[in-house]
Formats: C-alpha cells, structure tokens, sequence
C-alpha cells in the first residue's frame, strides 16, 4: 500500500493552508544562505579530499605490488579501499551532482568527471541525478527502488522470484558496482519488451567499454606489474572493489529503505508544486548519524535528507545545515529519519527479508518464517553495530 | 589531447580514470601535460596602478605571436576567473621561455584588482595559448607605427620590443596616451629604448599633465605629422580604450583602412547587459540565432528546433547544464546575475539579459 503524503500529527504551523509552501521558502532560504556563503572553503575541501584519494590509491597500489609480504597485502587493500570509496562517494557522487560546478575548474565539472567504478559517469547521470533525485520514491519511476531485482515496496506486485530478495540483495551487494552500471539498461522493461534491446546499443557499449577499462586496470595491468606474485595484487583489487561495494550499497540502501521513509504514487505527486516537492524529498529519505569521518566515507549521503533537499550544494556543508532542517522538520511536524547505522541498516535487511514473502499469507506456518527472516535482519544489524 | 603518444596513453590506462595528470598536479601543479600552466616567477608593481608579471609557463604551452593575446585564468574565492591579458614580453617560439603581462587595475574589477594585490611569486596561473589576429605578420611590415593608451601598450610593446630586438633599420614609432608620466605603464624602458635606438621615436602625450610631454591631449590628427614615417604608408597597430580606438579609426577611414590594425580592450564588468526579451541568442555549435523571448534557455533552444539535454527541468539534476560563451545571464532559482564568460549554466533555470552566447 502507498503511503500517503498527509502529514502527521498536526502542529500549529501545520494547519496554515499552505505550510508546504512556507516549508518550501524556508528549505529555498537555506538554499540561498549556503550559496552565498560557498567559496574558496568548498574548494580548499574538495582539492584536498582528492589529494588523500590520490595518495591513498599510490599507496595502496605501491603496498599491493609487495603484496606478496601479508602486512603489505593487508595495508594495500585497506588503502585502495578507501581511496575507492572516497572517489566514489564523497568525490565522485558528489561532483557528478554538479556541486562544484561553479568553480569553473573543468576537472571538477559534474558533466565531466569520470569515477573509479564499472558505471559510466554518463549514464549515472541520468539515472541518479535525473531520474532518482527528481522521482525520488516514486515506485515506476525511481528505479533505484529494487534496482530492478529486489522488492523493497508493497507497492510493487509479489511473485515468488521475490522468495530470493534477500539471496539477490546480497549478491547486488557484493556486486553492487555492475549492478549500477546496469542500472540504465532497465534489464527488467527489456525482459517484459516494453523497450527493445537496439534502443539500448549505445548504452551497453558505453557500458562495456568502461567495465572492460576498469577490469584491465585492477586484474591484468597492476597484477602484471608484479610478475610471478601477480595473484596477490589481484586478489586485493578484487577485494577492495568488493569491499567499496558492500559500503556503498549499504549507505544507498540506509538512505531510502529504512522503516518510515515513504512511498509515492505517481498519481499523487503529479502536479506538485516546489514546497511539496521539498516535503516529498524528506519523507521518502533516513539520514544515518556518526561522526565527521564517518560522514566524509559515506559521502555525506548519511545526511541523506539534505542530500535530496539541496542534491547541487556541496555535501561537506550538510551537516551544518541539518541543524536548521531538523529543526523546521519538527515545527512543522515532518517526520525526520535519523539513527545510527546498525538500526537503520537492520531495519533494511527486516524489509527485504519481510517483502520477499507476499503480503497477505493465509496461515501460521508462512508467520513462522517471517519471524525467522526478521530475527536474522536483527542479529544482521546487531552484528554490524558491533563492527 | 586525444593526440597523445602510446607510452603516454598505456600509463593514462594505469592512471585511469583520473589519468596521469591527476596525479602529478597533486605533486606539482606545473607538471600536467594536457592542460597550459605558468608559475609567476616576478611581480613588479610598475605604476601604482598596474602590476607586471613574469610567468614561467610548463611544457604544454606553445608560445605566442607579438602582438596577441593569452588567456590567463586565477582562482578567486574557489571560482576560476578568465581574463585576456596581451604579453609584453617579446614573441618567442622557445618552449618554456618566459612571458611577461601588465595588469591594469580597473575600478571594481576582480581579476585586476586581485592580481594586483594577491600575486606572488610561486602562484600558479591557468594559461591559453597565443590567440587573435592582432599580431606583428610576416614578413614584417617596412615601416611601423604603434598607437597606444591605457593598459594597450602591452601588445605594442610586444611588438616593439620584438622589432627592436632583431632590427635597428626599420623605422618605428609610437604614440603613447597615459594620463600623466607616473601613471605611463614601461614609461622608463620606453625612454631608454627612444635614446639608444636611432630607429625608434617615441611621443609621449599625458592627456592630464599638459606639457609634461612631447604631444598635448587626446589622440588628435596633428599628432599624426610628428610620427614620422608618415602614417599613410606605414603599417598601424592601434591599442586602447574605446575612445581611442574611435578617433584613430576616423583618420583611417577613405581607404586606409587596410593599413590599421585595432586591437580593443573592455573589461568584461563592463560589458553591456540588457533586460530580458531585448537582445539575440545564439546557440553557437547549433549556428542559430533567435531573438530573446525571455523565457529560460532551455525552453528558446527547444523552440529553435535544437534536441537540448534536459531532465528535471528545475535546477536540480544539471542534465541541461551548458557552457554560457559570452553574455550576462540570469538564475531564475536563486536570482544570481553573472557576466563572467566561459561559465557552466543551468538552461533550464537561466535566461539571458541582452545578448548571449552559448555552446549548444
């Protein structure tokens, strides 16, 4: 069932006629503050983000050539890690947003920058800054929901493919830098033959190209620079690939899925207006709370909420100004998602866990499982609050 | 540059996606291969008003012709600003050899203003290649005359200073405007040379100082007789404010024209800007040309029959974003107005104010 957009226990700033458009002029006020104040600091941020990414890939790699020696292998792949998840997610996610398009430096233009991961930066693009931030928790038009493979809504019909989201989750988790390559290829309309597979030539070309780029650079090129012990430096680019793919997955999965962020009809959003589209962008977003490294790592996308408000400003400034949306959020009564990772991330392994079943199921014993797939979401979440 | 050797190519694979450059910037900015750079290497403050750098440009730059200009590029407050500078320096086809520019502080002007006061040696500064048709050709001319004021001595002194270089037979001459001698940007070179070369005159005319000179006033025909050689056979490179430009193109009117090159000056704060709806846009790979409705540029380009890229069509996706040429444009979001040229926009929430030109 659909959520509806009908706010909450009402307040007294909720029942003015339009508050969402007062909400909407106090989002649009912050907006114009951060803009003023943007500057040399956003710049000096962002150059020297980059400058650690770049030595932590130096270094990693460096360490991973004398991979051979187990501290080397250890210390490289931890380094390599790192440096993908920063270009990724604070850098890459974040310039490609065209935060940093002011600057006019074309090495941090939004329409230029390439990222190291298996998706082309164009085709992320559309798919994320276009189709996700402006249909953001529209089921059949935001495809991040389910990615296409997973039922994370009720709103999307069961069948008993489904009976795997919790299999197919992990395995987009693992895999999660080809599952957003293929993102834009829209596998599943392409199975039904709502669009042909010529329509989509010059995507999987564009797709194969980067996928066959990114693999010759961490499997053949950087192995082979190690001659006979080329398996080691193999094995820690594989593994720092797959650990920046659990990450990212499970900072984009908190930021949607977590229980209490809401759904949208296309019916109901049709029409909206700027408040409304405001309010959507908090309802159908969880923020992850943490300290100042844990949010440079998640890319700032643990301030989800200010993420979907403000997708253009750059991120280093949302915690700042979550202060003042938070507090708008509670004068007007919108619910504001915010816990720390192993609540939130364990309420998303409960709804995959919860959704692969249908809705509605005739007898106790199908109640049996369904206990039994959320008791493993909450050792899941317990496990990674421990980590 | 696509055109890159294969060594280079196999380690941009090594480096990729960020390349190779991106990671000798992070050791030293002047050691990127694709892009122009140049480290200030001297900054002298000529007149109060002005400030002449010395830049040392790295690998990737191939020099210039006496008499064009380079884009020189600053970062001021995390925005890189591009303004067109004349070198002075006297043309060199040496790789690495140093340039020389002259900056004119212009009331209210940031780039100007910020060069003057914040530049140091070991700046680095984005660097163009030699650009314009205003340049010394080849071969060159028999007789040259320079006609200068304000900042635009800088090309002339270019040439001069190549001329002076190579030849002490052919005749030179320039007529130099400045409002009184302290404010004559290189008045002291400019002396030193008139006196130990028989083949250059320089006339000196300080619009404010009268008679402190060797001309009184603006730019006026009886100056013209006093510039031998005589200025109807001569070939004439002409530099300046506007003002100066419009008298010197009077006197070249009746088929001299030919024989005049104008070189003009405007700083880009100054740039005219319209009201919305009054001037034309033009989408400039498209090779269009409309007049400005006023609406945002997205919708003017779709009218114009051009398949613009667009998504959200609110300002938030930046799938329109495009390169605004010249021209001042507004933000209909946040009500920013902008002039600066060169400038990544948001068609779908930009509309023009006068004429503009974008790369769509």
């Amino acid at each position: 069932m659909t959520t509806t957009l009908s706010p909450p226990t009402p307040t007294p700033a909720e029942t003015a006629p339009d508050w969402t458009e007062s909400f909407g002029a106090e989002m649009d006020a912050i907006r114009q503050r951060l803009l003023a104040e943007r500057g040399q600091h956003d710049a000096d941020y962002i150059r020297r983000l980059i400058r650690v990414q770049r030595g932590l890939e130096v270094g990693g790699r460096a360490l991973l050539w004398a991979g051979v020696l187990p501290p080397a292998w250890l210390a490289g792949t931890a380094a390599l890690s790192l440096s993908k998840i920063l270009d990724n997610m604070e850098i890459g996610h974040n310039v490609m947003h065209g935060q940093y398009d002011w600057m006019n430096d074309p090495k941090l233009s939004g329409k230029a920058f390439e990222w190291d991961t298996a998706c082309p930066a164009d085709q992320w693009r559309h798919s994320h800054n276009y189709m996700h931030h402006t249909h953001t928790n529209i089921v059949g038009k935001d495809r991040d929901i389910g990615y296409g493979i997973l039922r994370m809504s009720e709103e999307q019909p069961w069948s008993p493919y489904y009976l795997g989201n919790p299999v197919w989750a992990t395995l987009l988790a693992t895999f999660f830098e080809y599952g957003v390559a293929l993102h834009d290829l829209e596998v599943e309309r392409l199975q039904s033959g709502e669009v042909e597979l010529a329509e989509k030539r010059g995507l999987i070309e564009g797709i194969w190209q980067k996928v066959r780029r990114q693999a010759l650079k961490d499997y053949v090129l950087f192995p082979a620079l190690s001659g006979p012990f080329f398996a080691f430096p193999l094995a820690g680019n594989a593994t720092a690939n797959v650990v920046r793919n659990l990450w990212a997955f499970t900072i984009i999965f908190c930021g949607h899925f977590p229980e209490g962020t809401q759904e949208f009809s296309e019916e109901e959003t049709e029409n909206e207006t700027r408040g409304q589209w405001y309010h959507r962008q908090v309802l159908g977003s969880a923020n992850l709370s943490g300290g100042p490294l844990f949010h440079i790592l998640a890319g700032n996308l643990s301030f989800q909420i200010e993420h979907h408000l403000f997708p253009d400003l750059p991120a280093n400034r949302y915690a700042e100004i979550s202060v003042d949306v938070q507090e708008a959020c509670e004068r007007y009564g919108i619910p504001y998602n915010v816990g720390p990772l192993h609540r939130q991330f364990g309420s998303v392994v409960r709804k995959i866990c919860r959704l692969a079943l249908p809705d509605r199921l005739p007898s106790a014993s199908l109640g049996v499982a369904r206990g039994a797939l959320g008791g493993l979401g909450r050792t899941a979440g317990r496990l990674l609050g421990r980590a | 540059m696509s055109s890159k050797p294969a060594s280079l190519r196999l380690l941009d694979a090594f480096a990729g996606p960020h390349g190779v450059d991106g990671f000798l910037e992070q050791v030293d900015p002047l050691l990127v291969t694709g892009e122009c750079r140049a480290e200030v290497v001297a900054v002298e403050h000529g007149t109060e008003e002005s400030v002449t750098l010395t830049l040392r440009p790295n690998r990737a730059w191939k020099g210039f012709r006496a008499g064009q200009f380079v884009q020189v590029e600053v970062e001021i407050d995390g925005v890189r600003q591009r303004r067109c500078y004349s070198p002075a320096s006297a043309e060199t086809e040496e790789p690495g050899a140093e340039l020389e520019i002259t900056v004119k502080r212009h009331p209210g002007g940031r780039v100007s203003n910020f060069l003057a006061d914040h530049a140091r040696p070991g700046m680095v500064l984005g660097l163009g290649q030699g650009e314009g048709e205003f340049g010394l050709p080849r071969p060159w001319p028999d007789s040259i005359l320079l006609i200068g004021g304000g900042s635009g001595i800088t090309p002339l002194m270019s040439i001069l200073r190549t001329v002076l270089a190579a030849d002490r037979e052919r005749p030179v001459a320039l007529l130099h405007y400045a409002p009184d001698p302290e404010r004559a940007i290189y008045r002291a070179e400019l002396e030193s040379l008139a006196r130990s070369r028989p083949n250059f005159r320089l006339l000196r005319s300080y619009t404010r100082a009268p008679g402190a000179g060797d001309l009184d006033g603006h730019f006026s025909p009886t100056h013209l007789p006093q510039a031998e050689p005589c200025f109807s056979t001569a070939e004439t490179f002409a530099c300046g404010p506007p003002a100066l430009l419009d008298a010197v193109r009077g006197m070249w009117a009746n088929g001299l024209e030919h024989r005049l090159r104008v070189e003009s000056f405007v700083p880009p704060e100054l740039l005219p800007s319209g009201e919305p709806g009054e001037g034309a846009i033009r989408f400039a790979e498209s090779e269009i040309e409309v007049a400005d409705s006023g609406a945002p540029l997205l919708v003017q380009a779709e009218e114009a029959g051009i398949a613009a890229e667009y998504g959200c069509r609110m300002g938030i996706c930046h799938t329109c974003t495009c390169r605004k040429v010249a021209g001042t444009h507004r933000n209909l979001v946040t009500g920013e107005v902008s002039s600066t040229a060169d400038e990544e926009i948001q068609l779908c929430v930009s509309a023009a104010l006068g004429d503009l030109t974008v790369a769509l």
